[in-house]
């Protein structure tokens, strides 16, 4: 798994992490189609990411900007950092990118906005 | 009639672009053009004529809602909480100007706490290998002059930072370039075909991880040992990093552009030191300079100021009140999060909630929170205080650095919202509070 800057991000960020347009531009997995079709998961349906440390609902595309089989990208932000391992080789930075992680589809699970994520980790989170 | 204002400053990437053109209405508060930015900083200076702006500080009440409150309030809350904390972290600082910078130094030295920037979760690791191996560098105008052999390592420019590309490198006409892309020979390397890759006359698939290893390829070649070299390195095969090697020798001027794909992944700074290493190599031949794509518009300034102030440029440990000290690993913020060392956060000019490992977020969480941010995020959504401010480069203007670390005065282009406060001004209130606080016997 790999965890970087995307230009759609970037734009939704500065529209508002509250906004639509960064829940949709950020509560994605890009995979190899040769992956997706091995593991039976379909594009645009929900998958379930495991890593050492957490585990996050995103819907699975086929990302432009093609990764090799074995290899997935989550763009930086609040989705993939439920499942950034916070070990920094003691230089401060986290593995944001090179860290394990496995797939599932699940299709029938919700993908949470980025508010439930964070307000639900620290014990805020209201259901309305 | 609406004015234009030219050679704005951009606060968005580390290109920190001084070439935009902003329109405002005639009584100088609302934006109502943007020309020549990105479509990131078109969004940022879009943003500050939202209706939903912030003006006032909120303080988390006990059922969870927000409660407005004033300036006062916020800064004798702040204040009061920095005195009574053993050991508090101010994060952040990409996003505010360098006078802030110095601001929030004077803050955390009365506090005796520790004070960091977003390059420990970014460019960290690049600063430690420089430590070790120096920094071969050039401003941005040496490489859109002179380069012809652009290397884009482990960065993204065209999602990352938009017009480095048509500013700097691979399309201006410099002076001494002045057929622009058709004279410049670029080459990426990166695991996944990227859009820069696309743009890219030699694309190196590297596998994920594995750069140092092909730094290493690379440096054997440099150093005649190409005989040597395994029929493929990295994912790279041996014949590949021959022709590219010798690129790399023929050129007039080079330059290697780095980003997170070396930093973020397994080697850390063993990847950045070994890349200095080659730029050395090949300055055996050829003229070359290594540069990191610093990721805000001011995450340099940070690192500059408060290097002229301690003589570290992050992870700075001022508990000790006599000398400062650093030692990422041991003062960086992430990893003093997961051990629960500080008992008080202050995040400024960035989004910790939402950009640190959720892991490091929640033990943040189990102490008093402070945001400092002029908009909604993820961090002002958790935090017991938000204090809302200016934005750099918008309604207030100030020094920062560019990723070259060459300095430019950013402009206020229109006016704040009525009371509110940049951040300056709002960090030394809260130093003066503190002092008095101090005098009236306020102690931990």
């Amino acid at each position: 798994m790999i965890t970087h800057r995307a230009i759609e991000e970037g734009i939704a960020m500065e529209i508002g992490k509250t906004s639509p347009e960064y829940y949709k531009a950020c509560s994605l997995i890009e995979m190899n189609e040769l992956d997706m079709d091995i593991l039976g998961i379909a594009e645009n349906t929900n998958v379930q990411v495991f890593s050492e440390c957490g585990q996050v609902i995103v819907t699975a595309v086929i990302g432009k900007q093609i990764c090799d089989p074995g290899l997935c990208h989550i763009r930086q932000g609040v989705w993939a950092n439920q499942i950034v391992p916070s070990r920094t080789q003691s230089t401060g930075a986290p593995q944001y990118s090179g860290f394990l992680v496995t797939v599932e589809p699940a299709p029938n699970e919700r993908v949470k906005s980025a508010l439930e994520l964070i307000q639900s980790a620290v014990g805020l989170w209201k259901e309305l | 009639m609406p004015k234009i204002i030219e050679n704005v400053g951009c606060p968005y990437c580390g290109c920190a672009c001084d070439d935009v053109r902003v329109t405002i209405s005639d009584d100088g508060k609302k934006i109502l053009d943007v020309e020549n930015a990105c479509a990131i900083g078109y969004e940022i200076f879009k943003r500050t004529s939202y209706e939903d702006r912030i003006i006032l500080p909120r303080l988390r009440q006990p059922d969870g809602s927000m409660k407005n409150i004033s300036y006062e309030e916020a800064i004798n809350w702040t204040a009061h909480h920095l005195i009574q904390a053993k050991k508090p972290l101010m994060y952040g600082f990409g996003s505010t100007n360098s006078e802030a910078h110095a601001a929030a130094a004077r803050v955390m030295d009365l506090a005796g706490g520790m004070l960091d920037n977003c390059a420990t979760i970014c460019h960290g690791p690049s600063f430690l290998a420089i430590f070790d191996n120096g920094y071969p560098s050039c401003t941005l105008g040496e490489v859109k002059n002179r380069a012809d052999v652009i290397v884009y390592w482990g960065s993204n420019p065209i999602h990352a930072h938009p017009r480095h590309m048509s500013r700097y490198s691979t399309f201006p006409a410099g002076f001494f370039t002045g057929r622009g892309h058709y004279e410049r020979t670029v080459i990426v390397i990166d695991p996944r075909h990227t859009d820069t890759a696309n743009t890219a006359d030699f694309h190196l698939k590297v596998k994920q991880g594995h750069d140092y290893e092909l730094f290493n390829a690379f440096r054997m070649c440099i150093q005649g040992h190409e005989k040597d070299l395994p029929d493929e390195v990295a994912g790279i095969k041996g014949q590949t990093i021959y022709v590219i090697a010798e690129i790399m020798k023929k050129a007039r001027f080079g330059t290697v552009f780095f980003g997170m794909g070396l930093t973020h992944t397994d080697g850390r700074n063993h990847n950045v030191d070994i890349a200095i290493s080659l730029i050395r190599d090949l300055n055996t031949y050829a003229k070359w300079a290594i540069m990191a794509m610093r990721g805000h518009y001011n995450i340099a300034g940070s690192g500059v100021v408060w290097s002229w102030m301690f003589g570290f440029p992050y992870c700075l440990d001022l508990t000790k009140h006599q000398y400062a000290h650093m030692n990422p690993g041991e003062t960086s913020s992430i990893d003093m999060a997961v051990r629960d060392e500080v008992d008080m956060f202050i995040n400024i000019g960035t989004d910790a909630a939402a950009h640190f490992p959720i892991d490091a977020v929640k033990h943040l969480k189990k102490h008093p929170w402070v945001t400092i941010d002029p908009h909604i995020t993820m961090a002002t959504e958790i935090s017991d205080l938000h204090i809302p401010t200016c934005i750099c480069g918008v309604d207030v203007g100030g020094i920062v650095y560019r990723m070259d670390n060459v300095p430019i005065q950013f402009r206020k282009v229109i006016e704040p919202p009525e009371g509110i406060m940049d951040d300056e001004t709002l960090l030394l209130k809260i130093a003066e509070r503190m002092e008095e606080l101090k005098k009236e016997g306020e102690e931990r």
